[in-house]
């Protein structure tokens, strides 16, 4: 499912956040927004979900328009936010319960979907535990399942690894990947930690609100002359202009 | 979207309120602490001191703890309304509220459920109230209770949804805190929960003034009328127009955010 974005502007009171974004997403794939703190990716994120709403351009996924078909788009979206939305004194299997109503999900719906995405996750057994009891990886674990619950179709997660430690959020990283096999999904992963990403991946570099760059990993090697991703990050966020 | 898609979504924030309110037990007793507190502490001395008239819906003479009731049973609804609200910007400031906005359903519908699901946790705190009173042997019509019971679920759903639309506006759980305290007090002494009106202007003209324009007034009169198996035709069009006014609000409030300020 593909996503595009066009002319989008976005201001907090006098200050422009996001300028002029305009790019497509790779169906079907694994695409990374990479850009430092304050790049604006988070409002993008909060534009794509509706926690903010858009002043200006246009947002599509599929065929909806964001405007247009807000329901729609939002039944097809799964998000993983930076900040974690669980209820720490709810079971795990409740929390997903809960999420799975919001989606108009049966009780036995939720729990057989709950089940088998649970056991993806080697979280079966942890299904009655609360919340609070889960280590910080094992709760984004969840937080994915959960997204993944109503089956949509694409998959935002805002920096999904942090507070993680290393070795946690590389294997998240590799989990998530595998979805885009398993689940056929669209996927959006949006970070500032070069680790996650990368030579074959679909990239977009916002720096300050701008689009810097929209092209494959390798892509930015090549034009930036370097070998590692983490390298050519720094060499483009040094530009102020789109050298797509 | 079918029926059955609302009915589950209905079904799902009801039992999340409920899982929450039993995790919250304190809660339960605290919100029974404070009518309890006013019915036998602060009831004992003004039942001498007050001396109370003949006055609808009322036939005969009655003791200060019996005037008091409706009052107090409002007051946990009040209470618990604002307390819902404290909660959901607390929901708000730790993100778990984006579950709920992120639903494909209509914002409308899921602060509906919420309201309603807040409301029957304030009636069952109500109800554990009115069997405290009966134990203490306070007369009550039994039968009023039955009948109190959509005049106290309109009450409810009037205080909550006050409560959603402050919740709407604010944006830090520090700011609310001060909210609480210019709503729920002055909302609750300045209405005739625990002195009647003619009494209010008895010593003051304009206290008796800010009372009659409290809808909490005619919430506590509305829940008052129904006990005596009595309509207070007034009272429930200012209390279904307070709800809609501020359920509407609510839903306004809650859209997604216009910004204007700084992030």
């Amino acid at each position: 499912m593909s996503i595009e974005l066009n002319a989008v502007n976005f201001r907090y009171g006098k200050r422009q956040v996001l300028h002029d974004l305009t790019f497509s997403l790779t169906a079907g794939g694994f695409n990374a927004l990479l850009g430092p703190n304050g790049a604006g990716k988070t409002t993008l994120i909060s534009l794509l979900t509706r926690l903010l709403a858009l002043q200006s351009g246009s947002i599509k996924i599929q065929e909806d328009d964001l405007r247009q078909a807000p329901r729609r788009i939002m039944a097809s979206l799964g998000v993983v936010f930076q900040q974690s939305t669980l209820d720490l004194d709810l079971s795990v299997l409740q929390n997903l319960e809960y999420h799975g109503a919001l989606h108009g999900l049966s009780r036995q719906q939720v729990k057989n979907r709950a089940l088998e995405e649970l056991a993806r996750m080697s979280l079966s057994d942890r299904l009655n535990d609360k919340v609070r009891s889960l280590n910080g990886g094992h709760r984004r674990r969840v937080e994915i399942a959960r997204a993944l619950l109503h089956r949509p179709k694409v998959l935002l997660l805002d920096e999904p690894s942090v507070g993680l430690d290393t070795r946690t959020r590389l294997e998240l990283n590799e989990y998530v990947r595998s979805l885009c096999e398993t689940h056929g999904l669209t996927l959006l992963w949006t970070t500032h930690l070069m680790d996650e990403i990368r030579p074959e991946d679909h990239l977009l570099v916002l720096n300050k609100g701008h689009l810097l760059f929209a092209n494959s990993g390798a892509a930015l090697l090549s034009l930036t002359n370097t070998h590692l991703l983490s390298d050519a990050f720094e060499q483009i966020t040094g530009l102020r202009e789109t050298v797509t | 979207m079918n029926l059955s898609v609302y009915a589950y979504s209905f079904l799902g924030v009801l039992k999340r309120e409920f899982l929450r309110f039993i995790h919250q037990r304190s809660r339960f007793f605290s919100s029974l602490v404070r009518p309890l507190l006013w019915l036998i502490v602060f009831a004992a001395g003004f039942r001498a001191a007050l001396g109370l008239s003949i006055t609808p819906p009322y036939q005969t003479y009655i003791t200060y703890e019996t005037y008091i009731i409706p009052g107090l049973a409002c007051m946990i609804l009040l209470f618990n309304g604002m307390q819902s609200a404290l909660s959901m910007v607390y929901d708000r400031e730790m993100g778990s509220m984006r579950v709920l906005l992120m639903s494909p359903l209509p914002r409308s519908w899921l602060l509906f459920c919420k309201l309603f699901a807040i409301a029957l946790i304030s009636l069952i705190q109500v109800y554990a109230f009115y069997g405290i009173t009966l134990a203490l042997d306070i007369r009550l019509p039994l039968i009023g209770l039955l009948y109190a019971l959509p005049a106290l679920l309109l009450t409810a759903l009037e205080l909550g949804a006050i409560g959603l639309f402050l919740s709407s506006k604010i944006r830090q759980l520090e700011n609310f805190a001060g909210v609480m305290n210019f709503v729920i007090f002055p909302m609750f002494f300045m209405s005739s929960a625990l002195y009647p009106l003619w009494r209010m202007r008895e010593s003051s003209e304009w206290l008796y003034w800010v009372c009659s324009l409290n809808p909490f007034t005619y919430a506590v009169e509305l829940v008052r009328f129904a006990m005596y198996s009595q309509l207070n035709l007034e009272a429930l069009w200012v209390t279904l127009a307070t709800t809609l006014f501020f359920g509407g609000m609510a839903i306004i409030g809650f859209r997604p955010e216009k910004v204007t300020g700084t992030k």
